[in-house]
């Protein structure tokens, strides 16, 4: 992974210094909240409900075990012994004191961790494939696209007050598990002739006006990555809406003045910037790559593998639902549910981090991801070290055999702690993962994606979820609309509603009603939901969910 | 026809702990909204959020929040303002912690 040089740590040092002094001078008075407010953000420093909130950036969701083992010290130095992971592959800790907020930027600078433009109209972390690599089907890793990219915009000077926030993207396989299509930017690495470029898609999002992204460039040449990021942001600098705050996001301001326009503008600049790249851009990528060399994969016989498939079951059923094809003979990608059933998704307590860094250690090279799915990836593990791994991951409630399926839900951290929300999402998910662990179904529904925003920002990216679902404030009551039909992966698709929404005590019951339809139409057991919603539309699913709102349609 | 006045509190994050705090007659913040006033007159009401609103020392994000009264002193009558005064449903932590 990538690993800080002078210049980093200095540019750290300097800016957690000068966040320190902005901190000291808020608090002796110097400072007026309005103007503190916009120099936290920039800091990811929050205020919500009950607390303050310090977003920390990982990057394109990598971290090595030290990092892991930081984040559990922060949170049991300076919060409540726990963090959140996000749908942007950041960490939040919900209960952060103000005076201490320098000390834990210090320590996380210690492991080249920082905060910086995790919040604010500037581009944010950048997010990649938790699978990167090591999935079986990319054409290249990444992260080192997703690194130099971060380097390229923090701090960008002509980037630090945009219309509105701005987020990238990458993917290096054909098989989007990086939601590229629900980026400002999405990059996918692509091989054509021979020669390596990228695929570039602009103007998707989700949030109020959800839009999937589409192509700006199908096949750019890799050393024009850069001058031509630069001239679509440029372009969105220039041309985004100022005036309206729901009408800032890029995705506007290419559906408002077309994709050609917004193409045609964007060459015109990139022809201006494309001779100020001199090519140190692309010495620096080759320097960033030589980071992110394979680990040095072990050839071991697979024996104790196949011999614990044969003897326990818990184990076979963990490893059929939390493993991935491996690019490397004998390896397997590991997924760590944090969606216990009745748990919070995307929590983790500092003990649990800690477990999951010494396993990192042991059996997976040092390397950990976080994935936008609020999971913990252990990418590069020997299916002879399963057995260990598996016994080991029990001890600490990490266990859990659902990757992929009904409990593995996505929530935002909704009106329990944000500011923004317009309902609760937590105990949403907490409920319907019970739900269907009690009725036994969940391996029997097979592939489904719920996801939970609770408000129409969609941070839980309730708009790409098989199962959407949104909550909203009707007139003083939690109320939650359901979306179905929606798709997340390389055929994406914005989901559709189904009608009135349902109550807080409702919701958890429309959506088994939803699953019982579907157990009850679909062909065969192979066929998932997604695929049986696409076969017959949203009717019979309306019709279960509106039994009334059917009889009076037949009278 | 303007809608008729609410009765309200006036509330806050601490600056420096982040937790909720509601403004009480004295002009303190309290932890507990029970102890806060509830302001039934629209133009005291103004005035007493300009008042509070200076306190920037001590508070954030100042605003009026509306509340019933109840036996003993102000109640929610919105979930957000449950909520606040009481902390996220899926930890025993925030204000409920301390009662």
């Amino acid at each position: 992974m990538y690993s800080y040089n002078d210049f980093d740590a200095a540019f750290l040092a300097e800016r957690n210094s000068q966040f320190r002094q902005q901190v000291a001078r808020r608090i002796d008075g110097s400072l007026t909240e309005d103007e503190f407010k916009p120099l936290r953000l920039m800091n990811g420093l929050y205020l919500q409900l009950h607390a303050y909130m310090l977003r920390v950036a990982i990057p394109y969701g990598t971290l090595g075990s030290a990092q892991m083992r930081q984040l559990a010290h922060v949170a049991d130095t300076w919060d409540k012994g726990y963090g959140h992971f996000t749908t942007r592959q950041n960490i939040q800790y919900n209960w952060p004191k103000l005076p201490d907020v320098p000390d834990i930027l210090d320590s996380l600078a210690e492991v080249q961790l920082h905060a910086i433009q995790t919040s604010g109209n500037t581009i944010r972390n950048v997010t990649a494939d938790h699978f990167a690599g090591a999935a079986a089907d990319e054409v290249a890793d990444p992260r080192p696209v997703a690194e130099l990219l971060r380097q390229w915009s923090t701090d960008h000077p002509e980037f630090q007050f945009l219309p509105r926030k701005f987020k990238f993207a990458v993917t290096g396989s054909e098989t989007d598990r990086a939601v590229i299509r629900a980026h400002d930017i999405g990059i996918q690495l692509v091989e054509k002739d021979g020669k390596r470029g990228y695929r570039v898609l602009v103007g998707g999002g989700l949030g109020r006006t959800p839009v999937i992204g589409k192509v700006i460039r199908d096949f750019l040449p890799k050393e024009d990555l850069l001058p031509y990021s630069e001239a679509i942001v440029s372009t969105y600098n220039v041309l985004g809406r100022r005036d309206n705050k729901y009408k800032a996001r890029i995705k506007i301001t290419v559906n408002e003045n077309g994709l050609d326009t917004y193409r045609a503008l964007t060459e015109k600049r990139f022809a201006e910037l494309k001779p100020l790249f001199s090519g140190v851009d692309q010495e620096m990528l080759d320097g960033i790559r030589a980071h992110f060399a394979p680990p040095a994969f072990r050839n071991a016989p697979t024996d104790a593998y196949d011999a614990a498939r044969e003897t326990d079951p818990v184990f076979r059923a963990w490893a059929d639902t939390n493993l991935s094809a491996h690019k490397a003979p004998g390896y397997a990608i590991v997924s760590i549910s944090l969606k216990k059933h009745g748990q919070t998704p995307g929590d983790a307590t500092s003990a649990q981090m800690r477990a999951i860094a010494d396993l990192a250690e042991q059996y997976g090279h040092d390397d950990i991801r976080i994935s936008h799915e609020q999971n913990v990836i252990l990418p590069h593990v020997h299916v002879s070290d399963l057995p260990a791994l598996h016994a080991e991951l029990k001890k600490h409630d990490l266990a859990t055999a659902n990757i992929g399926l009904v409990s593995d839900i996505i929530a935002c951290p909704g009106m329990d702690y944000c500011a923004l929300a317009t309902a609760r999402s937590i105990p949403v998910a907490q409920e319907i993962a019970k739900r269907f662990d009690e009725l036994k179904l969940e391996h029997e529904i097979g592939p489904l994606k719920i996801k939970i925003s609770g408000c129409i920002n969609a941070c839980g990216h309730h708009h790409v979820g098989h199962i959407g679902i949104l909550g909203l404030d009707r007139a003083g009551v939690e109320n939650y609309q359901i979306t179905l039909g929606g798709d997340g992966s390389e055929d994406a698709a914005i989901g559709q509603r189904t009608g009135p929404g349902f109550a807080y005590d409702e919701i958890t019951g429309a959506i088994e009603t939803i699953l019982k339809t579907y157990l009850g139409l679909r062909e065969s057991e192979e066929e998932t939901f997604l695929e049986a919603y696409r076969r017959v539309g949203p009717d019979p699913f309306k019709a279960a969910l509106y039994p009334e709102k059917e009889k009076a349609n037949a009278a | 026809m303007p809608r008729p006045f609410t009765p309200k509190v006036i509330t806050a994050n601490a600056l420096l702990e982040g937790d909720v705090v509601y403004y009480t007659a004295d002009d303190q913040w309290t932890r507990h909204l029970s102890e806060a006033e509830l302001l039934t007159d629209e133009a005291h009401a103004e005035l007493r959020l300009i008042e509070a609103s200076a306190q920037q020392h001590l508070a954030v994000g100042v605003y009026l929040a509306d509340m019933a009264a109840g036996e003993n002193g102000p109640v929610p009558t919105h979930f957000r303002e449950d909520f606040r005064r009481t902390g996220p449903s899926n930890y025993a932590h925030g204000k409920q912690a301390e009662l």
